[in-house]
């Protein structure tokens, strides 16, 4: 058995991977949330965002961080636009039908990154990279503590905008029931493309916070996609304490599981929470209906 | 044939259903009746095994059913119909009726055939190839009552067939229930049309807010002042009355 | 029963090809068709005929092609015991999930996330454990014969492929004419109507998706005997799963011919593309995924849905609405 001088910053390290795979599980439990579909282009959608970081800062000398301000916007846009573009045009009023789309969405992005990208593995230099922060006696790099604060505030964010604006309202009022919102007027068609936007939008987020500390390759979606799933089947579809929480316990799982376990077995230890809840809690942690 | 006891069931503190007691007698048609949100269809999926109740039972020719899954009640011989009428939208009347028939039927062959027979008598013959999902709401009722009958099921509850039909139409349908009553199988009505209650049914129960209220002849029932009471006023009551005149 | 002629006749068309076709290239595009009909039509038991839309096929493929390829190559037992294997165990991995899934009656979204879950964790699992060459791959040696089910020339090939997409086919003309195939459609068309009519969703998906995982494994055992070579993302990886169900969709879904149109099409239209571009990486898939989303958005019903509207339900239809 390790000590705690080994078991801490290993916690402290899954914590912080943790809030940024909460990040894109909100991204798609919101998506889920309000148009009860599981958008399978978000692993995709992840990886554009990071490849626009990506670019801001070799192209451009734009700092991840200040790439906030440009990329959740623009990754919003580019999210509102596939929405109401094509993925809605291509339910013809089955469910099934925009899981297709979002699927073949996937494909064609991972495919023409990969065609233009080549399957490298690329990262960027920043003056910060190895700044390292003391928690708890332990050193975290300060990439990832931003990462995990910025995740947090952006749950929070998303939090207050559901629960305290009109969007928020008409979102939830949506969700909930359509024929009804749209009796009141909500323009069903606009806020399931904001929604959507919004799911994407974390995305963006969570690029601008990833990339110090990680890399970004045309598959780079794929991990993420895979854990994203398992944290939103964890934590209970549309849930967004389940989303956080799952993304947290996710982390921790996935860093002990690499220092006990060796690292690609690390990861098996995620898929076995995934079937072990899928068997016996199939809801989630705190879902209650799929 | 069918003994409900001391049935309940809520839904997130809300009483759907209240110690629901009856007795279904073989062999007849009877009723169920109540103002719109009594709780008649949660009572219909609770026996039939699409809710499973907090509490009592459900005997089917004295055979304890509850908890049973709604295929295993089916097989029974107990099958309830939709409210909502549930087509199988791209497959054709024939294929609708068939699905029902294969509960007793393995052949394809003698499956389909079974469903033109059915489809006949209800007065889906001249349907068969259609798509079920071009019919009316007339003819997706009939073929409600078509899948229903297919399975040679010994009860049917049906779930408001009428509802929604003009008066002509439902005077085509009330002959067609009659003629499978007549064949031997028994029927459980709920119907918001009175006048279908009236002719159809010997035996009526009243539900109101999860409760029976009365039971008894159509005729007495709506007499009774409790259930005057239950329904919209005395202005039902009259207009109840009305419609009991003219049946 | 109206199509039991057809297929017949289409079978015994296609099983005199080798006779005629001499060139190599052009019976090696015949088998691949026939493949890709093979996974297609795995896939459109479950997902045509059953509404339950896998995108994990894969994880079937590629536990019949791995079993074949490690039972000769690690334990030295025949492939025609493999090709037995393969296909049992394809099935017990399709009904492993579909025990999972279906038991809580999971089905849309979450039935589709579940099935690419599974492939992926399959797909980690064989790059990280020995005894199926983990990333490297499993090499089968080349060792030509009918009893090493590696055929000295492609016609026999050829036929084992046609064996088997027979099979699927046979299958599924017994799914559109028996009392499962009525039952497993009307789950798909409506699962409360159906259980009020008696029917048990969870047994009628459960034996279409261990038919849907047989056939998806038969399909790996012969790409592995073809091709003697397999890693994890050849089996396991999300282009199988897409070709599985690409191929209904063109071709449409819930018919029985829909999976051979849809084959041919695709193939088609790969071979015409990588004549114009090249091998390029990536572009097939790209090919793919492009041809998902037109084809959802402009013509969902498939290739079948747009040839054939003029049916016999057409002026049924027309009458109906007069009447309304």
């Amino acid at each position: 058995m390790p000590d705690l001088a080994i078991i801490v910053p290993s916690v402290l390290n899954g914590l912080t991977t943790g809030a940024l795979y909460a990040l894109v599980a909100l991204g798609l439990t919101l998506i889920y949330g309000v148009l009860h579909i599981i958008n399978f282009a978000h692993g995709a959608l992840l990886m554009v965002g990071l490849y626009a970081v990506f670019f801001l800062n070799v192209l451009f000398g734009i700092d991840p961080y200040v790439a906030l301000l440009i990329v959740p916007p623009a990754m919003f846009a580019l999210g509102y636009a596939l929405q109401r573009g094509i993925i809605t045009k291509a339910s013809h009023g089955r469910d099934e039908n925009i899981l297709l789309v979002t699927l073949g969405l996937a494909i064609v992005i991972e495919n023409l990154a990969l065609f233009f990208f080549k399957s490298d593995t690329r990262i960027i230099d920043t003056p910060y990279a190895f700044d390292v922060v003391e928690v708890l006696g332990a050193f975290i790099p300060l990439p990832k503590v931003v990462g995990f604060l910025g995740a947090l505030v952006t749950a929070a964010l998303l939090w207050a905008l559901m629960a305290r604006t009109d969007l928020g309202k008409a979102i939830r009022a949506l969700a909930k029931e359509r024929k009804g919102a749209e009796l009141v007027g909500i323009n069903s068609e606009h806020v399931f493309a904001v929604s959507f936007g919004l799911g994407v939008a974390c995305l963006g987020i969570a690029s601008c916070l990833l990339l110090p500390s990680y890399y970004v390759s045309p598959q780079v979606g794929h991990g993420f996609v895979l854990i994203a799933f398992t944290i939103v089947v964890l934590g209970g579809m549309g849930s967004f304490v389940g989303a956080l929480l799952g993304g947290l316990i996710i982390g921790v799982v996935e860093a002990l599981g690499g220092l006990f376990l060796g690292e690609s077995l690390g990861q098996i230890g995620i898929f076995l929470i995934f079937i072990l809840v899928l068997i016996f809690r199939p809801t989630g942690l705190l879902g209650h209906r799929v | 044939m069918l003994e409900v006891s001391g049935l309940s069931k809520s839904f997130g503190g809300l009483r759907a259903t209240n110690e629901v007691s009856m007795t279904v007698p073989a062999g007849k048609i009877t009723s169920l009746i109540g103002p719109n949100g009594a709780g008649k269809t949660t009572l219909f999926a609770l026996i039939s095994g699409f809710l499973v109740p907090d509490a009592g039972s459900v005997a089917f020719q004295g055979e304890t059913i509850t908890g049973l899954s709604p295929q295993a009640i089916a097989e029974r011989g107990m099958i309830r119909t939709f409210q909502i009428v549930q087509p199988f939208a791209g497959q054709s009347v024939r294929e609708n009726i068939a699905v029902g028939a294969h509960l007793r039927i393995r052949g394809r062959r003698e499956a389909l055939a079974k469903a033109d027979a059915v489809a006949r008598q209800v007065g889906l013959g001249e349907r068969l190839e259609d798509d079920a999902a071009s019919l009316t709401v007339a003819g997706r009722k009939r073929l409600e009552v078509a899948r229903a009958l297919a399975t040679d099921p010994k009860l049917i509850l049906f779930d408001e067939v009428l509802a929604g039909l003009t008066p002509w139409e439902i005077q085509e349908v009330i002959p067609i229930i009659r003629a499978i009553r007549d064949g031997g199988v028994t029927i459980l009505l709920i119907e918001h049309v009175m006048q279908a209650v009236m002719s159809l049914s010997e035996h009526t129960w009243v539900l109101n807010q999860g409760s029976l209220i009365a039971e008894g002849a159509p005729r007495d029932v709506v007499e009774d002042p409790q259930v005057i009471e239950a329904y919209l006023g005395s202005g039902m009551a009259e207009r109840m009355k009305q419609e009991a005149a003219h049946a | 029963m109206r199509t039991l002629p057809a297929l017949l006749v289409v079978f015994a068309v296609l099983a005199l090809l080798p006779l005629v076709i001499q060139s190599d290239f052009w019976l090696n595009l015949a088998i691949m068709t026939l493949y890709a009909a093979l996974l297609g039509q795995a896939w459109n038991i479950l997902g045509g005929y059953g509404g339950q839309f896998s995108f994990g096929h894969a994880a079937f493929f590629g536990t019949g092609a791995y079993t074949v390829a490690v039972l000769q190559v690690e334990y030295a037992i025949n492939p025609w015991i493999g090709l037995v294997a393969g296909g049992l165990l394809s099935m017990a991995v399709a009904a492993f999930i579909g025990f999972c899934t279906f038991r809580y009656g999971l089905r849309g979204s979450y039935f589709a996330l579940v099935t690419l879950a599974f492939a992926e964790v399959l797909r980690i699992l064989s790059n990280s454990v020995d005894v199926t060459g983990a990333g490297v791959g499993i090499l089968i040696p080349l060792d030509p014969g009918v009893g090493s089910l590696q055929f000295e020339d492609k016609a026999g090939f050829f036929w084992l492929v046609w064996a088997f997409t027979f099979g699927a086919f046979a299958t599924v003309w017994w799914i559109g004419n028996s009392r499962f195939g009525a039952r497993l459609m009307a789950v798909r068309d409506n699962e409360a109507a159906a259980r009020a009519l008696g029917v048990d969703p969870f047994r009628v998906k459960m034996l279409a998706i261990m038919l849907s995982g047989f056939f998806s494994g038969l399909a790996g055992v012969f790409y592995a005997q073809y091709f003697l070579y397999l890693d994890p993302g050849i089996a396991y990886g999300p282009a199988i799963s897409v070709e599985s169900l690409l191929v209904p969709i063109i071709g449409g879904m819930g018919t029985l011919f829909g999976p051979l149109l849809g084959a041919a099409a695709l193939h088609a239209l790969s071979e015409f593309t990588r004549e114009l571009l090249g091998d390029l990486p990536g572009a097939s898939l790209v090919l793919y995924g492009s041809l998902l989303v037109v084809m959802v958005l402009f013509a969902p019903r498939g290739l079948a849905g747009l040839i054939a509207p003029l049916a016999r339900r057409r002026p049924a239809a027309k009458r109906e609405r007069r009447h309304a």
